[in-house]
């Protein structure tokens, strides 16, 4: 789960890591309000969850109270990768002396936490990784005692010379290892951490992600969901149980399991079809929830067949089979459904559907094929 | 021979009166597998299946000499059970629970370090050696023995490609699902290295998918020492930056992760990468024959 720039700022707060002085906004007179109390010149901050926001002009000086008028109507309600702007942050301009790099993941080859600095600040850290390694400075946490005091130092040290600052950047990496522990985070990234012409560090921007299976425990996070960016269907999917991610094209897939539902979708793509989604159903497949998937899959107007590719063995074909039938006489399903049912139960799945008009095919291949030749004729 | 479960595997199911647990109790037991035992807190004492069932593993390793523990328990208590295996001295323990946050399992790798302990998972289907034992939730009809050795990340997707070498007359030595998390307790060098040793397996089929560099570090190292054929799969090459496909660990965060570089790793390595999950099975029947 991702949440917004302010709302990671407002974490960093509260475990001490310090961030600039600013307000989020929702609309114009509140942007205002914000920049004569914080006073001009502000950055305004468009607070959308994709990288490469300052590229699309969705951050932005402003110098004047006109401008502050001027990109505040600008920002808000901009596109930016297809999500709208809803909000946006007015903050501090900050005197830059230098920025880095500093961020937490788990290293899934070492299978530790490892606190990652870097003397550049505000690149993709990814990209650094792969061309240029060297750059990234790796300290690992142990597992079981965490992030030693000396280890924190030496995570400072090797981005600042100054004694002073580099213990300033070594209490920021224990603090943000202590949130990222405590919180269940997945990524806890400062970008770029600022070191000031007075001498002081400051996190400008701040990116945590939070793991999934960890969010149990942690309803305030949960609490921060944003429900408006995300896709409609996804949130609808996570609801019912089911794991939908939507994509471009016209052939809906349901599928159970996750990897299988990956590789239907690269089958589509390989025969020449384009995929409407990932949707897998989960192993033991009740037949509400074949009839939940076929709903989800439905909202999706681009949708205009429906490929079932089934590999039974705790799902049984035959309540998949079930869900399809009670999902045709509900949602008055008008799409053809190409349905390749294999496995347990297969038998009695092609009993239930033999009357109900679908297209049947005895492998996924001849099933993304079906797929896209019906297509040609819808 | 085969690796990891075998004859002489003795089984104990953590979580056994549940509704998965006892299901698959029955199942594995219809394949021949040795279930031994059965572990529920409050509950030693009843039997499922026949299956004595204690309330500890504790208990039940003492009772029974069980060697091996598959987990069939919600997340929540998923790592309790994890750990209480380990304490119970079993030398395989396999977590087919899903949802276990990562910075517990990386606790768990932290545990297990000084232990002669391995666990397979957690979020994974499980393990088999066709015509010896099977421990977990695999439908057991689509394997049959033989000499290729199976490595995967996910489940449905290793039945649909073990289907089609089954198809194509070849049969399995071991085939596992290693689980579809971030962090997890084998990985697929852990599974060639003892694929390595084992003379029944004549060739290996790497089962992958999208996020983490596990394959690329695979690899790395088949390039460095494994002598073996090896033939591979990549799912999600049409998948999107950033998203979760279903298993926790299948994102491709910002550019990394990616089924292209993934495949490319693995041809880099004389690895044969199947376009589609058939021909996989089409590779490896060229190849062997």
């Amino acid at each position: 789960m991702k949440i917004h720039e302010y709302q990671a700022k407002e974490l960093f707060k509260k475990y001490g890591i310090p961030v600039p002085e600013e307000r989020i906004c929702h609309n114009l007179s509140e942007i205002q309000a914000a920049a004569s109390e914080i006073g001009i010149p502000c950055v305004i901050k468009a607070q959308v969850m994709v990288g490469g926001r300052g590229k699309a002009g969705g951050i932005k000086i402003a110098k004047t109270e006109d401008e502050v008028k001027e990109y505040g109507e600008m920002i808000l309600g901009m596109k930016i990768k297809g999500l709208e702007v809803k909000k946006v942050l007015v903050s501090e301009v900050v005197a830059i002396e230098t920025e880095a790099y500093l961020g937490i993941v788990v290293d899934r080859t070492h299978k530790k936490v490892v606190v990652m600095s870097c003397k550049e600040g505000g690149v993709e850290i990814e990209e650094v990784a792969r061309q240029n390694p060297e750059a990234i400075n790796k300290v690992y946490a142990d597992p079981v005692f965490g992030l030693f005091p000396h280890r924190a130092r030496k995570v400072g040290l090797f981005l600042y010379s100054e004694p002073k600052v580099a213990f300033a950047c070594a209490s920021i990496a224990e603090k943000l290892y202590k949130l990222f522990i405590e919180l269940d985070a997945s990524l806890a990234e400062i970008n770029p951490l600022v070191l000031d012409k007075s001498g002081n560090l400051i996190a400008l921007d701040a990116k945590i992600n939070f793991d999934d299976n960890g969010l149990y425990r942690h309803p305030d996070i949960e609490a921060m969901r944003d429900r408006f960016s995300e896709d409609e269907n996804e949130l609808l999917a996570r609801e019912k149980d089911l794991s939908y991610v939507r994509l471009s094209g016209n052939i809906g897939c349901v599928v159970n399991g996750a990897g299988l539902a990956m590789a239907t979708m690269d089958l589509v793509k390989h025969y020449g079809g384009e995929p409407a989604n990932f949707l897998d159903i989960g192993g033991s497949s009740s037949p509400q929830k074949v009839m939940n998937a076929l709903e989800i899959l439905l909202k999706d107007e681009n949708v205009r067949v429906i490929f079932f590719n089934i590999f039974g063995g705790i799902t049984r074909c035959d309540d998949v089979a079930n869900g399809i039938l009670a999902a045709k006489e509900k949602l008055d399903i008008k799409q053809p459904i190409v349905a390749r049912l294999t496995g347990t139960n297969e038998d009695k799945a092609m009993d239930i559907l033999k009357e109900a008009g679908l297209i049947f095919a005895s492998s996924m291949d001849e099933g993304a094929k079906k797929a896209i030749e019906v297509l040609k004729g819808v | 021979m085969s690796i990891l479960v075998n004859k002489d595997t003795k089984l104990v199911v953590q979580g056994i009166t549940g509704r998965d647990g006892s299901f698959h109790t029955e199942q594995m037991l219809k394949y021949g597998t040795r279930v031994v035992a059965g572990v529920t807190p409050g509950k030693g004492g009843v039997s499922v299946h026949g299956v004595p069932v204690f309330n500890t593993v504790e208990e039940a390793v003492a009772e029974t000499q069980a060697n091996t523990s598959v987990i069939f328990v919600p997340a929540k208590f998923a790592v309790g059970a994890v750990y209480e295996a380990i304490d119970a001295g079993v030398k395989l323990v396999v977590c087919i629970s899903e949802g276990i946050p990562a910075l517990e399992m990386v606790k768990i790798t932290g545990y297990l370090k000084d232990k002669n302990c391995r666990l397979i998972g957690p979020n994974c289907p499980g393990l088999i050696s066709p015509g010896e034992a099977k421990v977990g939730i695999l439908p057991g009809h689509i394997f049959k023995p033989g000499n290729i050795g199976v490595i995967s990340r996910s489940g449905t997707l290793t039945y649909e490609i073990v289907d089609n070498i089954t198809r194509a007359g070849l049969g399995q030595s071991t085939c596992i699902g290693i689980g579809g998390d971030s962090i997890i307790g084998t990985k697929f060098i852990d599974c060639l290295e003892l694929f390595a040793q084992d003379p029944q397996t004549e060739a290996v089929v790497l089962v992958g998918e999208i996020g983490g560099r596990d394959e690329q570090d695979t690899a790395e190292y088949i390039k460095r020492e494994f002598k073996k054929p090896v033939f591979g799969f990549i799912a999600g090459k049409t998948a999107p930056a950033d998203k979760r496909m279903g298993h926790a660990g299948a994102i491709i965060s910002g550019t990394s992760g990616t089924a292209a570089e993934k495949i490319k790793a693995f041809e880099s390595a004389d690895i044969k990468v199947g376009e589609t999950p058939a021909e996989v099975a089409r590779l490896i029947k060229e190849t062997l024959s």
